[in-house]
């Protein structure tokens, strides 16, 4: 679990590096949100249960199976890019044979398709658990309102998570929802609630331990609102200094799950820091490698564009 | 052969399929117990089950995303929008989702889903049963867009539908549910998505028509064949992918062409046919591509003369079939 989060880290931060060298257009992070991705991944079984994502989702991609090559094709926007071939924006993510489902840029649509994925797995008598992210900003659309619904009325194997780092761009928590927590919206579903640090990984994968034990017992769905952290702004065209206190910015530092985990793990004598330099520099190498294929690697063809539309 | 009503046409198709292949399944408002509000999902239910015949929530954007999710996830599902008119909110989900699908992953998800809506007027349903949104979704790549307007091409191109690997919205004019009958050919049969049917050959002029207005085209064709007015009525059927051949080469033959739709003027379905004929027609024209189609205000009033005064009718089409054929 903890490679994982080091891997997407070093991944991330050298997308952003990317971006500065102008060989990146776009892209989006999610620094911050490690621990309750990993945290939740490790509660699933990649390739059997689903991850119906969004864009904040590397860490869980990597932990679901996705490599750093798959990722740095689509910075690139190459040919072999798993996700969508060079078509989509980077971190719209999709790999079928870790069942993680291609995912769109308008918000909370995935959350519907998941219900969808948990109502088959139901009706087929298969035990595959459908899970899906959202930021909280998400939450207040109309579609995260009805697939939520769906899950609760017909008790599906479908778990939301919701990474609420405060900040939907640059809309405060306060001016999204009048609640504290939207995992305080489960009772009006008829699904399991729970709130959580996302900051925490022990936290977050006991809560999602939790959550697939009742999918795949029939006990229904489950909305988990993870606290998370927004590192960096939303995007590469985003400043979140324009909208966001400096003190606050610099607490955040003070938030980071990786780090959490490091400590704890260290404590523990489960880490030392030799191994930890070590796991570092594999991590660094595997995204050096990863860039430098990536880089080199061949575009679509320009004319492939007016391929795949239909069968 | 037997004779029936289009909506048996529909209903037939579903259960067909639906006994064929157990990955079939409809969901929808009311397609449960009730049978659909027209009874097109009637008895289904009691032959297959809640599960595969699903009463959903009253979200049309449920709808579409759960019928996405299901055929993710190795289900064929048939939903069913009530009414057109109320398929707006699952828009966002039929264009950027379904119909990209494929398209987005590089071929690696597919999204085979079909989604019913009857749509049309002349029924008294106001400005909310009314209403024509063919021009919408006929403008998006990725999708498909049915328009049966027999009983038989109601089957068959719904069996088209339900096998075809793409998503496809499946439009059945609510007027000609029952008002239409026809034979229906025995046994399991299919009709192609894509080719237009000339159902009235003519020399003198080609009127291009799907749903409800293809019959009133036939009406009138036969209104002023008396006038030695030989009209060819072509029924589209689908209009994406549409057949471009069949209507360019019926204008080669007739040299005069007009459209009629019961969707507004402005934008609608009629223009890209036009637009298509103008290209490819263009030296074989000897007069002016006409429209007749609903006037561009919102929509269909509820007050019977104003309903009447807002749907194009035979006698209105006729009329137009004889301005044509003067030039």
């Amino acid at each position: 679990m903890y490679r994982q989060m080091v891997l997407a880290r070093a991944i991330d931060r050298r997308m952003w590096v990317l971006n500065r060298q102008g060989k990146a257009p776009f892209v989006i992070s999610g620094q911050g949100h490690e621990a309750a991705q990993v945290g939740a991944a490790a509660a699933l079984r990649p390739g059997v249960d689903w991850l119906v994502p969004y864009y904040r989702d590397l860490a869980f991609c990597i932990a679901m199976g996705m490599t750093a090559l798959d990722f740095m094709y689509s910075v690139y926007a190459r040919r072999d890019d798993p996700n969508s071939g060079g078509r989509q924006m980077p971190s719209h993510f999709g790999l079928k044979r870790a069942r993680i489902l291609s995912a769109s840029s308008p918000v909370a649509t995935q959350i519907i398709h998941a219900a969808g994925i948990a109502y088959a797995s139901k009706v087929r008598g298969l035990d595959e658990v459908a899970v899906t992210c959202i930021g909280e900003g998400g939450t207040s659309k109309g579609d995260w309102h009805e697939g939520l619904n769906f899950a609760g009325v017909h008790k599906l194997p479908f778990i939301c998570i919701v990474q609420d780092n405060d900040y939907a761009i640059s809309v405060p928590h306060r001016l999204q929802m009048g609640v504290d927590s939207v995992a305080r919206r489960a009772d009006g579903y008829g699904v399991a609630g729970e709130a959580v640090d996302g900051g925490e990984i022990l936290a977050v994968y006991e809560v999602m331990k939790r959550a697939v034990e009742r999918a795949r017992s029939g006990g229904g769905a489950t909305l988990i609102a993870a606290k998370v952290a927004r590192f960096t702004s939303h995007s590469s065209d985003d400043d979140q200094r324009r909208y966001r206190p400096q003190e606050e910015l610099e607490s955040l530092l003070r938030r980071d799950p990786i780090e959490r985990f490091r400590t704890l793990l260290l404590d523990e004598g489960l880490l030392n820091e030799a191994e930890d330099e070590r796991l570092q520099q594999e991590a660094t190498a595997e995204v050096d490698a990863a860039v430098r294929t990536a880089e080199a690697a061949e575009s679509p063809d320009p004319g492939d564009f007016t391929t795949r539309v239909l069968a | 052969m037997a004779v029936t009503t289009l909506i048996e046409g529909v209903r037939q198709a579903l259960d067909e399929e639906m006994a064929r292949d157990e990955r079939v399944w409809v969901l929808g408002e009311d397609v449960g117990r009730k049978g659909g509000v027209f009874l097109a999902t009637e008895g289904l239910y009691a032959k297959y089950g809640e599960a595969r015949v699903l009463d959903t929530p009253l979200a049309e954007s449920c709808i579409v995303g759960v019928a996405i999710g299901s055929a993710i996830n190795g289900l064929v599902p048939v939903a069913e929008i009530q009414f057109a008119d109320f398929i707006h909110p699952a828009f966002d989900q039929i264009v950027s989702e379904a119909a990209r699908m494929r398209y987005r992953s590089n071929g690696d998800f597919t999204c085979p889903i079909v989604i019913r809506a009857p749509w049309g007027g002349g029924v008294h349903g106001g400005l909310y049963h009314s209403q024509s949104v063919e021009a919408f979704y006929a403008h998006v790549p990725g999708l498909k867009v049915v328009m049966p307007s027999t009983p038989e091409d109601a089957k068959g191109l719904l069996k088209s539908a339900i096998r075809d690997p793409d998503p496809v919205m499946f439009f059945e004019h609510k007027k000609t549910y029952r008002l239409i009958k026809g034979e229906i050919p025995e046994g399991d049969y299919t009709t192609p998505i894509g080719p237009a049917a000339i159902r009235r050959e003519g020399a003198k002029l080609s009127c291009f028509a799907w749903g409800l207005m293809m019959h009133y085209c036939l009406e009138a064709a036969e209104a002023v064949a008396g006038d030695g007015i030989d009209v060819e009525v072509v029924d589209l059927r689908t209009l994406r992918p549409l057949d471009t051949k069949t209507i360019v080469e019926s204008v080669k033959k007739t040299g005069k062409a007009m459209v009629v739709h019961e969707d507004n003027l402005t934008g609608g379905f009629g223009a890209e046919i036009s637009a298509v004929i103008a290209e490819h027609a263009f030296e074989h024209l000897d007069g002016p591509v006409l429209r007749v189609c609903a006037p561009d205000v919102p929509a269909m009033p509820f007050n019977k003369p104003q309903e009447d005064a807002f749907l194009p009718n035979p006698a209105r089409i006729a009329d137009a079939m004889r301005r044509l054929a003067a030039y």
